[in-house]
This record gives C-alpha cells, structure tokens and sequence, in this order.
C-alpha cells in the first residue's frame, strides 16, 4: 500500500465506476426464482417418470403442446437465473478487471447458447 | 497512487483511526467465520448447488438435443445415464436440484420479510436440509420405479 493519502474516501471511489444495476439484477433473481419454483418442481417429477422411456416415448412426451410450453418456459428462465448467479460468482472472485469481462462475456455466450441449444431441440421434436 | 487494475478494490480501501491505509476485509471471511454455523453452512451451500446446477443443466441440454437428433444419439444419453457415473449425476443433481429450490424458497420468505430472527433462520435451515433428503427420497422412489 501507498503512503496515507489526504483524499476523501467518497474522492478514492468516484470515477471507479458505478454501481451499475443492482437493483434490477437482485429484482430479475426473485422474478426468476419464483416463476422457476412451479417448473422446477414439474420438471423434476416429470423426468424421473420418464426414466427408462425409449426413444419415441421420450418424444410424445415432449412433442405435447402443454409440455413444449413448460419446457421453453423453464429453459428461458432457467438459463436467465442461472447466468445471472453465474455472474455474482464471477464479480465475486475473478480479478482483476479485465481477466473478469473475459470470462463473463464467455459465460454469457455459452449460457444463451446453451438456452438456444435446448429450445430449438424441443421445438424440433415438437414440429417433427 | 499507483494504479489500480481492479475497479471493486477501490470499495475495499478503508483508513484506521491513526489515518494509515488499511484493505478492509471480504466478508464472510473463511477465518473469522465458523464456516459449519447454520447461516453461512446454508447460504455457501445455495451458491454451490447453484454452480452444480449450472453444470448440471449441460446433461439437460445433452438429453434434448439427442432426442432431436435421433435414436442412435438418445440410446448413447441413456447408456451413459444408466452407467455408474450417470447414476452419480443424476444422484447429485436431483440433490443439488431440490437443495437449491428450497434455499430458494428461504430466500423468498426472507424478502417477504419473515424469520430474521435467530430460531426461525435455525429451523428454517433444518427444513431445508430434511426437506432435501425427504423430496430427494421421493423423486429416486419415482426414478427407480419408472426405469424397472
């Protein structure tokens, strides 16, 4: 550490950025949370009784309109709570600034991809 | 002043009362903290089973797409899932799955405004963890019983 400075402390921090948006990403978790609360639930029940299911039962199970819903729905909410944890892990403990946007910009870019991945195979099982 | 290569560190330099400069600790700091306490066993569990839960949604994403993409993709899902280590997957994620939705479920509770104080964020805990294994129970009960 440098010698004591004589600047104020609010002096120190200023221009170091922003806090940026908190409030609406801790409000985005809840909202998140609270729609993956009901899916989460289906989802869990409804795998475990597909376990064993051969492959065309598997896909009359997810081709049903009420399932395709559900399951683009958990997968959107899902993927949008998850980068967002993801982020508070990142902002937690990667340093310093610039090796933190790198791996944030990658685990946002994998998160929608993998988000895109899934939907377009529900949908693909679901328009076949 | 050197430069600071790191934004949020500026928010972590405080001053002690003789005035000389002092980097103000993280909190919760793993030596200062009985880390097997219910409040923090519990919350660093939640962002755990968070970050095996984001691992998790991999095989998810797996399991789709060889369902789209053809019988040959989904039997090599279901021959993996069927192995050991599948069953150690699947094991762990139905647990971490649960674990996190009802930390989740405290979380809400907390935003709603109940149970600051000390026995409620106890019993809280403890209906977390036996609400885990109970619905974590039931689900392989389900597993088990749909795959025989």
């Amino acid at each position: 550490m440098a010698t004591p400075s004589l600047r104020s402390q609010l002096g120190r921090v200023r221009g170091l950025g922003s806090a940026r948006s908190g409030t609406h990403h801790w409000l985005t978790q809840r909202v998140t949370s609270i729609a993956l609360l009901p899916l989460t639930i289906w989802l869990v029940f409804s795998l475990a009784s597909l376990a064993g299911a051969g492959f065309s039962e598997a896909q009359v199970w997810v081709a049903r309109p009420f399932n395709v819903v559900l399951l683009l729905a958990f997968l959107g909410a899902g993927f949008h709570h998850t980068s967002g944890g993801l982020q508070v892990v990142i902002e937690d403990y990667v340093k310093p600034d610039s090796r933190r946007m790198i791996v944030m910009l990658l685990m946002k870019g994998v998160c929608a991809l993998l988000w895109l991945m899934a939907s377009l195979a529900v949908l693909r099982v679901a328009l076949r | 002043m050197s430069l600071n290569e790191d934004g949020q560190d500026g928010s972590f330099i405080g001053m002690r009362t003789d005035g000389s400069p002092v980097n103000r600790p993280l909190s919760p700091h793993l030596q200062a903290y009985d880390m097997l306490q219910m409040s923090s066993a519990v919350s660093v569990l939640n962002r755990a089973t968070g970050i095996a839960w984001s691992v998790g949604l991999i095989f998810l994403v797996w399991w789709l797409s060889a369902l789209a993409s053809g019988p040959q993709a989904f039997a090599d899902v279901q021959w993996f899932l069927g192995s050991v280590i599948g069953w150690v997957v699947l094991v762990g994620l139905i647990v971490v799955a649960w674990f996190h939705t009802l930390a989740g479920i405290r979380h809400l509770v907390w935003d709603a405004g109940f149970g600051f104080d000390m026995p409620s964020t106890y019993r809280g805990g403890w209906l977390v963890i036996g609400g885990t294994a109970a619905l974590s129970a039931l689900t392989l009960i389900i597993l088990v019983r749909a795959w025989i």
